[in-house]
């Protein structure tokens, strides 16, 4: 077994089949290492973690996981309990791993990146402190990842690696600079590059002139990264939440599917993130009490249903949540009795 | 809940986790789901339940395994 006295995940043991074969190998752990939001670090923090992992591991580093987590590879259970030790007086945690909680992580967000609606280090931060017991003591039936991405251009790939994806879009119109299209215009033809490639044609480009219908964009963000100077978000911003994304594992691999359309994280940001705690807190016990071993929070939904998830956790159904695209174009109505019906039909 | 029930909620899923011992691996929440069950009569909760476990494994009187799925089970030196 391979750990540290009162954590249940951050060391992720690996140990070789043919031990006598190659001894030198016979045990080769892993341990995860709480990153840094936006993987910033400085090149001081990097030498010492490079002593340690060369004083207590393999020399050998993974920058950073799937989850986004620090790997330092290739330390025996006997090396442990030192290199967890040296770690955290450096300011490191151990993160993830196992049917936990894994590291929330995110994007560089407002950091580096002027597209960014909200503060996803701040967001990612807040959620890693409030979850600690959740993510060093697995209790979950499976994995749960939690990713922030600042814009739809999703740079972490959180639409389709993270059970709960929290990415940034705006409510108001895209804002259009008509000099800087101009200046665009005499690069590249923006009707071929730009225009004819918006998934909805909801953009016009005629006599020198862009026109947006923002009613049926739907924030691909092809527009803006074509004509950054151009065209900017709109100034109502905020964050869309998805849910259950996965890559393969017991099931097949799925794309989250949007379970608030907007979510007005810069407000909630002032509440200490209370509406998205809750959220989370109720996904995990409708989670908890419904799902089977290994199961994954979107495959629960796919098995029980997306209506009594919603009722479950005490959403309203809305129109943007789509679990996937209709398959046949028949619909199907269903008709329900309310009380005063049922009254008259006995009348009746 | 008071020490003393505490106490005995520990001694009930270290026990448990004796008793079957390399027969059924119990995942935290199913030892949590036991407690709840046992201790009903004295309105013990799920919460309750896991800060008596957390306090095993802090102590380390219980460890953590992983197989497919995280479990908790006896240390090493107390399983020969």
């Amino acid at each position: 077994m391979a750990g540290v006295r009162g954590y249940g995940g951050g060391i992720v043991g690996r140990f070789s089949d043919e031990p006598d074969e190659y001894p030198g190998v016979k045990e080769y752990h892993t341990a995860r290492l709480n990153q840094i939001e936006g993987f910033f670090y400085t090149s001081d923090v990097l030498r010492k973690l490079a002593d340690i992992c060369d004083e207590h591991a393999g020399g050998l580093f993974n920058f950073h996981g799937s989850t986004g987590d620090i790997q330092i590879l290739g330390f025996k259970q006997e090396e442990a309990e030192e290199l967890f030790q040296k770690c955290t007086h450096l300011g490191f945690d151990l993160g993830g791993s196992g049917s936990a909680l894994r590291t929330p992580s995110c994007c560089v967000g407002p950091a580096r990146c002027e597209w960014a609606t909200y503060d996803t280090l701040h967001i990612t931060d807040n959620l890693t402190r409030e979850f600690q017991n959740e993510m060093h003591r697995p209790t979950f039936n499976y994995k749960f990842k939690i990713k922030c991405a600042g814009c739809p251009n999703d740079c972490i790939a959180s639409g389709a690696r993270s059970d709960l994806s929290i990415v940034g879009v705006w409510k108001a119109n895209i804002r259009i600079d008509q000099k800087e299209v101009a200046e665009y215009a005499k690069k590249f033809d923006i009707k071929k590059y730009v225009v004819d490639k918006c998934p909805t044609h909801c953009m016009d480009y005629t006599d020198g002139k862009l026109t947006i219908d923002d009613s049926n964009c739907v924030k691909c963000m092809h527009c803006i990264n074509s004509m950054p100077k151009a065209l900017r978000p709109g100034l109502e911003k905020g964050a869309q939440i998805r849910i259950g994304a996965k890559v393969p594992m017991v099931q097949d691999p799925r794309l989250g599917f949007i379970l608030i359309p907007f979510y007005d994280v810069n407000k909630d940001k002032e509440e200490d993130y209370a509406f998205l705690k809750d959220l989370i807190q109720k996904i995990w016990d409708f989670w908890d009490e419904y799902g089977t071993n290994r199961e994954r929070v979107g495959e629960l939904i796919q098995r029980v249903g997306v209506g009594n998830f919603l009722e479950a956790i005490g959403l309203d159904p809305l129109p943007e949540m789509v679990e996937y695209p209709r398959a046949n174009p028949f619909i199907k109505f269903e008709e329900y009795l309310v009380p005063d019906d049922e009254e008259e039909g006995k009348e009746g | 809940m008071t020490d003393e029930q505490k106490q005995k909620i520990k001694e009930f899923v270290v026990n448990l986790v004796k008793e079957y011992h390399g027969k059924k691996r119990f995942k935290p929440q199913d030892l949590e789901k036991e407690v709840e069950q046992n201790f009903q009569s004295e309105n013990i909760t799920r919460k309750d339940a896991k800060a008596a476990i957390k306090e095993l494994t802090d102590n380390g009187e219980l460890i953590y395994g992983y197989a497919g799925g995280s479990f908790l089970t006896l240390p090493e030196d107390q399983t020969q």
